[in-house]
């Protein structure tokens, strides 16, 4: 029995044309949208970051100047973080499977939502004209003076930052609403999949820490056009202060870009362990706690700005707080395999990716944030290294494990499962055989952000630049495999990986327009696979809704996929 | 790397660093056998607990209380540890002894100044007594630097209208590395210099030699090492124009202007280098050198005169 029969009618194909689409208040197609600007994004950003590798090649001059150097790594970075990492999991995974994980029709406000993607457009574009019309260098950071002395581009960035962030704001907001009121009968928190934990977690920070930009932007506008030391020393202002500023909203920010990945890879993990994720309650509440605590520890990028040495201390100690949570919830992640019945397809070759990744950037934050040791490896490659390890081997290889997954629901094609294996496996290598070399050099003493360096380092960077290109192949790979699955892919099932979570349990695939024709009743947890063995006795994949939303029951209705009026 | 560092630091050039080591390995190894565990746990259930058929459903697993327990106490037990330790060594790193030898550093784009109480000033070279503890006051004349020498493991931001602080004691002469790890513009990377640490009698000798009137070209000689990140002596173009032979050149600017390079030209260049820019170069010349002494500025055109 096949629910998406040729010529069936879903949320990709109800309606035609450009205008269909840029008009749409359709979760999933905003979902879509986002997909296509943070692709775009991540592409710019990664070519970038090679010709920067390539800059680093060898010491002295490889292929562009110091000043070219100087502005490739910043934008690289703002791309990154802004245009790209922030929005990635939250606004092109949270959208398209958020709604459909709750059992509604759409989120609370299907019209702010796509004002908030107009608005990461708008934002995107200021920031990227403020980057290409002015002198912008020295990194995602922007620490005053210096940034505050090139010219009024840093006033712009922030501004488009700003921008940016209010698409991020209502984003965040709209998710709250939507799981506070819209979750289908039944759907208890403690029944909630991990992902809409980690979605609402880092919705709060989105809303609580974003205005912080706004607050920052003012004061940069209020010293530069009313001459107010606020930053400049030479106002009587206070650079340090600056550095309090940006960490104040920017330490939050890396929950923003972390937690995300916490609830794919649960519900990675759940799924293709086909077992309860362990310690389901903690993992959930220590998201929000972590939400909060976040707020909390910005003071430990700063242990030798000049801070006070007793700010540093209690920074310190509160950053362990956090550390110990995230600790434990990767051993609840590997806990989840045990006695589990493990299968490894693509989607979970990144979860399992993730562990390794993950902890090594988890385990040297540990070592940053002892303060002695911290005073050595400060702004030293070893830094470098492990925020990649955070960023890109926490959240980038979780979106991409999220991606593999959900890409059969959202498109209703299946990739190359083979060309999928071989491209994480380059992925896997390429990422650490970039990034571990630079843990090397920078405890060595190698500084970062250096156009140029000591020729004993010259090793480390060549197998740096070496594994970019190794990261680059297998990503340009993943690219055509899943453009290819639009042409060549076989068509997807209602649900492939057996998994519990209704957008594939109780509608088609591609989802129908309005996710539903009838409100599912929920009457398991997310994970509670022993509770639904009959949607597993045909053995294979599971071809069939379970709309009886009785765990105990076989009875399935049938599901027709005519428009709805 | 020393002979004696290892391939993750470098040889530790004081007995302060050495405690830093201690502290560092003491993380890395309790890190790596932890993450050694958690990975061979993963692959032990990917491997033991692989799907055998598709209609396995496992049951759920009673979660052990004890094991629950043990993950929270042991790790909090071993960063509290890690915390603790790390909380004395950074007193220590931030309590530079009473008697100590006290240098003014100051920083700007992208050059060090050592200022020493004796009337000596230095450039690339910060020249230390061994077995003596230094003390360096520091602070910038433009942006934010940062002041790092990785054998030493001390670093510190060094920051405009504010003294920073940082202190070491050389066991043994020879010479560390000097980088400024904060970025400060085109030749963040050009800011290099070196520690210098030599014997009380060397250091002795150095302090006297250096103070004494030095003839303007050598002053200037020396001035000039805060030049040479982008201004070379021997023809090739940098970030600014090589200073080879230009006296008695005549230069064209960008604003289609040209002049005969003299001595008043070139004082104007180093004191108000915006004023008029050579053609085919970039404005980015910082203001700070305004601030030098005018024996100082005598010196270094006395000196430019003699690049032929």
């Amino acid at each position: 029995m096949s629910h998406s029969a040729n010529g069936s009618i879903h949320y990709l194909n109800h309606a035609k044309g450009l205008k269909s689409w840029l008009f749409t208040l359709d979760h999933k197609r905003i979902g879509v949208m986002y997909l296509v600007a943070v692709s775009l994004a991540f592409l710019a950003g990664g070519i970038l970051a090679i010709l920067v590798r390539l800059e680093l090649l060898a010491p002295g001059e490889t292929i562009m100047t110091a000043d070219q150097y100087n502005q490739s790594f910043t934008l690289h970075a703002v791309l990154m973080v802004f245009a790209f990492i922030i929005p990635a999991v939250p606004a092109v995974m949270g959208n398209f499977a958020l709604p459909i994980q709750l059992g509604a029709k759409d989120v609370a406000f299907p019209r702010l939502n796509l004002a908030s993607f107009y608005i990461y457009l708008i934002g995107g574009v200021i920031v990227l004209s403020a980057l290409i019309n002015n002198r912008i260098d020295g990194g995602w950071t922007f620490y005053a003076p210096y940034s505050t002395s090139i010219g009024n581009g840093v006033l712009y960035v922030t501004a488009g930052v700003f921008v940016m962030g209010f698409s991020s704001i209502l984003t965040g907001l709209n998710f709250i609403v939507t799981v506070h009121k819209m979750r289908a009968p039944g759907l208890t928190w403690n029944r909630l999949p991990l992902f809409i934990w980690s979605i609402y977690a880092t919705s709060i920070v989105q809303v609580l820490a974003t205005p912080v930009i706004g607050i920052t932007m003012l004061l940069l506008f209020m010293e530069k056009f009313l001459h107010i030391g606020i930053f400049d020393p030479a106002l009587g202002g206070d650079p340090v202060l600056f550095q309090h500023f940006f960490w104040f909203y920017s330490h939050p920010a890396v929950y923003i870009m972390i937690l995300p990945a916490f609830g794919v890879v649960s519900d990675l993990m759940g799924t293709f362990s086909r077992h309860q994720v362990s310690g389901y309650k903690f993992v959930a509440l220590s998201s929000v706690a972590i939400a909060f605590l976040g707020f909390l520890v910005w003071g430990h990028h700063m242990f030798v700005s000049g801070q006070s040495a007793v700010s540093s201390i209690v920074f310190s100690l509160i950053t362990y707080l956090i550390g110990i949570p995230t600790g434990v919830k990767v051993i609840n992640w590997v806990q989840t395999m045990y006695r589990g019945s493990v299968q490894l397809k693509s989607p979970m070759l990144y979860a399992i990716m993730f562990l390794f990744t993950f902890s090594i950037g988890g385990f040297t934050g540990v070592m940053l944030g002892v303060l002695a040791i911290d005073v050595h490896l400060h702004d030293t490659y070893f830094v470098v290294a492990h925020f990649h390890y955070v960023m890109m081997g926490g959240n980038v290889i979780a979106a991409l494990g999220g991606l593999h997954y959900w890409w059969p629901k959202m498109f209703g094609k299946m990739y190359n499962e083979f060309l999928a294996k071989i491209a994480a496996l380059l992925v896997f290598i390429g990422f650490n055989l970039t990034f571990f070399p630079q843990f090397i050099m920078g405890a060595q003493g190698m500084p970062r952000r250096y156009y140029d360096y000591l020729p004993e380092y010259t090793f480390y960077h060549e197998l740096s630049t070496y594994g970019s290109w190794v990261l680059g192949a297998g990503l340009f790979l993943i690219a055509g495999y899943l453009i290819a699955s639009f042409f060549t892919g076989k068509k997807a099932g209602l649900n492939p990986w057996g998994a519990l979570t209704l957008e594939w349990t109780h509608t088609t695939t591609p989802p129908d327009h309005h996710n539903f024709h009838d409100t599912p009743i929920v009457t398991r947890g997310a994970y509670d696979f022993h509770l639904a063995k009959h949607l597993f006795e045909k053995g294979g994949e599971v071809t069939e809704l379970d709309l009886g939303g009785d765990g105990a029951s076989t009875h399935h209705a049938p599901v027709s996929n005519e428009p709805v009026a | 790397m020393g002979d004696n560092g290892s391939v993750w630091l470098p040889d530790p050039g004081t007995a302060l660093a050495g405690e830093v080591d201690s502290l560092f390995w003491f993380v890395f190894w309790t890190s790596t056998i932890m993450f050694a565990m958690v990975i061979a746990a993963k692959l032990y259930f990917m491997v033991k607990y692989k799907r055998k058929n598709e209609q396995e459903v496992p049951e759920p697993v009673e979660e052990s209380k004890w094991l629950e327990a043990a993950w929270i106490v042991v790790p909090t037990i071993l960063v509290l540890v890690v915390f603790t330790w790390g909380f004395d060594v950074f007193v220590k790193l931030n309590s530079a002894p009473p008697d100590s030898y006290q240098i003014s550093v100051r920083a700007q784009q992208w050059s060090w100044e050592f200022s020493y109480a004796e009337g000596a000033t230095s450039y690339t070279e910060l020249y230390v007594p061994v077995g003596r503890p230094v003390k360096l006051n520091m602070t910038s004349a433009d942006v934010l630097h940062s002041f790092f020498v990785p054998s030493f493991r001390v670093k510190h931001d060094v920051i405009p209208n504010r003294y920073t602080s940082v202190w070491f004691m050389a066991e043994e002469a020879g010479e560390y590395d000097i980088h400024c790890t904060e970025y400060c513009g085109t030749q963040h990377s050009g800011m290099n210099a070196k520690v210098v640490a030599v014997s009380e009698e060397d250091f002795a000798a150095w302090i006297a030699e250096q103070s004494q009137d030095l003839p303007p070209a050598v002053l200037g000689e020396q001035v000039f090492a805060q030049c040479r990140a982008c201004h070379s002596i021997d023809g090739t173009p940098g970030i600014g124009p090589t200073l080879k032979g230009i006296y008695g050149q005549t230069h064209a600017f960008t604003d289609g202007t040209s002049a005969l390079v003299d001595d008043d030209y070139l004082l104007e260049s180093i004191v108000n280098p915006a004023v008029r820019i050579r053609e085919g170069f970039a404005p980015v010349m910082p203001a700070g050198f305004s601030a030098l002494s005018q024996k100082q500025l005598d010196g270094l055109v006395a000196y430019i005169k003699t690049l032929e």
